[in-house]
């Protein structure tokens, strides 16, 4: 009952951020919409018992990136663009291929209802909490791509500061 | 109660409400992708889609439960959080070389 409450309340967030995201007409303003969604995403990784990723996502997608995105906005001077047009002249088609993906989703969702099953009845309640419980799965059977992972951010680190710094020619 | 109300308000929240939130948010990230002529907006919209996804391995990792779909969760942010880094990069050497972010203007990486 209460959860179906946050869960009404988290996704009103979630959703509503999103669909001003893509109306905003100011980038700013787009950024501080998608932080919206973004906590409204967290809210519902809290409701579903996953405490690593909601502290993940609040410290590494609101704190990280979008404060990035929010640099990059005031680095770039979009004044201009602000008053421009905001969607292509061809949005129809945009229109028609989203609202075909989405119904195609629900239409497969429909379809496959069946097969969810019931909810798993909790067997044992693990003891570890679930960092624990992720910090052993991740040290453990997914130690390989974890390894990947960081190999991944540190050559994305030399790209973007490859890739953004001035031309000394 | 109503039994209206009880469908309405479940004790708990059936996987399937979480599927079709997902669904909902990742067609508005398509369409904003397709939509918006700004780099930038066009790029959030890509978080959006990603975000959208991530909320369905977690709520099937809580239907299942089981914890690997929070791992694939976790990877999938550090994947954004390099995406994020050398995307914008490039979009500020674009706005250097050409002072405008219409995709519309940049369609080639040429000058």
């Amino acid at each position: 009952m209460l959860d179906t409450m946050f869960f009404y309340m988290f996704a009103l967030l979630a959703v509503a951020g999103a669909i001003l995201t893509i109306t905003m007409r100011s980038a700013v303003h787009c950024a501080i919409s998608l932080i919206a969604s973004l906590a409204g995403v967290a809210g519902l990784y809290l409701l579903q018992k996953a405490e690593f990723l909601f502290a993940v996502q609040l410290v590494l997608y609101i704190g990280g990136i979008m404060v990035l995105f929010l640099f990059v906005i005031m680095l770039v001077n979009l004044d201009s663009a602000a008053k421009e047009r905001q969607f292509h002249r061809r949005w129809a088609g945009g229109a028609v291929a989203a609202v075909l993906a989405g119904a195609s989703a629900l239409w497969l969702l429909s379809k496959g209802a069946p097969s969810f099953g019931s909810p798993v009845a909790q067997a044992a309640p693990s003891p570890d909490g679930n960092v624990e419980q992720l910090a052993d799965l991740l040290f453990r059977q997914y130690l390989v791509p974890f390894e990947l992972a960081s190999l991944l951010l540190l050559v994305a680190i030399v790209g973007s500061v490859l890739m953004a710094k001035k031309r000394t020619s | 109660m109503p039994p209206e109300l009880t469908q309405l308000l479940p004790a708990s929240v059936p996987l399937s409400w979480y599927l079709v939130l997902s669904a909902i948010l990742f067609s508005l990230g398509i369409a904003g992708f397709l939509f918006r002529r700004n780099i930038i907006t066009v790029f959030m919209s890509i978080e959006l889609m990603l975000n959208a996804v991530n909320l369905t391995f977690v709520a099937f990792s809580y239907h299942l439960k089981q914890v690997d779909g929070h791992i694939f969760s976790f990877f999938v942010m550090v994947v954004a959080a390099a995406e994020a880094a050398v995307g914008l990069a490039i979009i500020l050497t674009v706005f250097k070389n050409r002072a405008t972010l219409e995709i519309d203007e940049v369609s080639s990486m040429k000058l």
